[in-house]
């Protein structure tokens, strides 16, 4: 599709697809959401228990665009599970409210538990090199 | 910038048989809530349903369009396409009568 020139963004987006079993490319953080939408699925993660990867894809434009190129997916956030793209906000709630999130992130049944909040794990380190670390 | 009119007609549009009810929810003219529904989505994934909606407005989305929101089915709240909705009555009227209206059981 596009030069044969070696993309190392894109690179090591695929990469922590590949690595996580849950990463959501999000605006933000989940301590610190920068969107509703990104927060509201945060929110949802939370609330199963469910461990996963964040990444912030505003400190650098070219993010956003690699991980449209591999997901063909145009907007953010977007929730993967084992390598897949399981969808944006309004899909992620929908199989949420249906039970069905759980099962796709393969959790234990979707518990009833109050949300408790869950550290997520730590910006993928190879997505940190690459990242403009503003301050 | 578009109107919620205007995303309604392009999905209509671009997505055989579809019908879209779309909301501009902020009234900013620039986050929209749309409800599609068509029988173009059968069989496919949501993701592929959402690509499909996503699609007709290409690069716009995420800027003229900064949100939308999305909700696919390939059926309406009443259970039936529009083109089914005139059998599945039909069907019903039958049933009815067959089933409910008939005031003595087969006894014998």
């Amino acid at each position: 599709m596009s030069s044969s020139e070696s993309n190392p963004i894109r690179d090591a987006i695929a990469e922590a697809i590949g690595e996580h079993d849950t990463i959501l490319f999000m605006k933000g953080t989940p301590e610190a959401p920068a969107c509703g939408f990104s927060a509201r699925t945060v929110a949802m993660l939370q609330s199963l228990e469910a461990p996963f990867a964040a990444v912030d894809i505003l400190p650098d434009p070219r993010i956003r665009q690699e991980l449209s190129a591999i997901s063909g997916w145009p907007t953010i956030p977007q929730l993967f599970s084992r390598g897949e793209l399981i969808g944006g906000c309004d899909i992620v709630t929908e199989m949420y409210e249906s039970g069905e999130l759980a099962d796709a992130l393969g959790l234990p049944e979707q518990a009833g538990a109050p949300a408790q909040p869950v550290a997520a794990e730590a910006q993928p380190a190879g997505l940190t090199q690459i990242e403009n670390r503003l301050g | 910038m578009p109107t919620a009119e205007e995303i309604k007609q392009r999905i209509e549009a671009s997505i055989p048989g579809a019908q879209a009810d779309v909301e501009d929810y902020t009234g900013g003219g620039d986050h929209f809530r749309a409800t599609v529904t068509s029988s173009a989505f059968a069989g496919r994934s949501r993701i592929e349903q959402h690509k499909l909606v996503y699609g007709v407005f290409g690069d716009e989305i995420g800027g003229a369009i900064h949100a939308l929101s999305l909700k696919t089915q390939v059926q309406g709240e009443s259970g039936a396409t529009a083109a089914e909705r005139t059998d599945a009555a039909a069907e019903r009227t039958d049933a009815t009568a067959t089933g409910e209206q008939r005031a003595a059981p087969a006894a014998t």
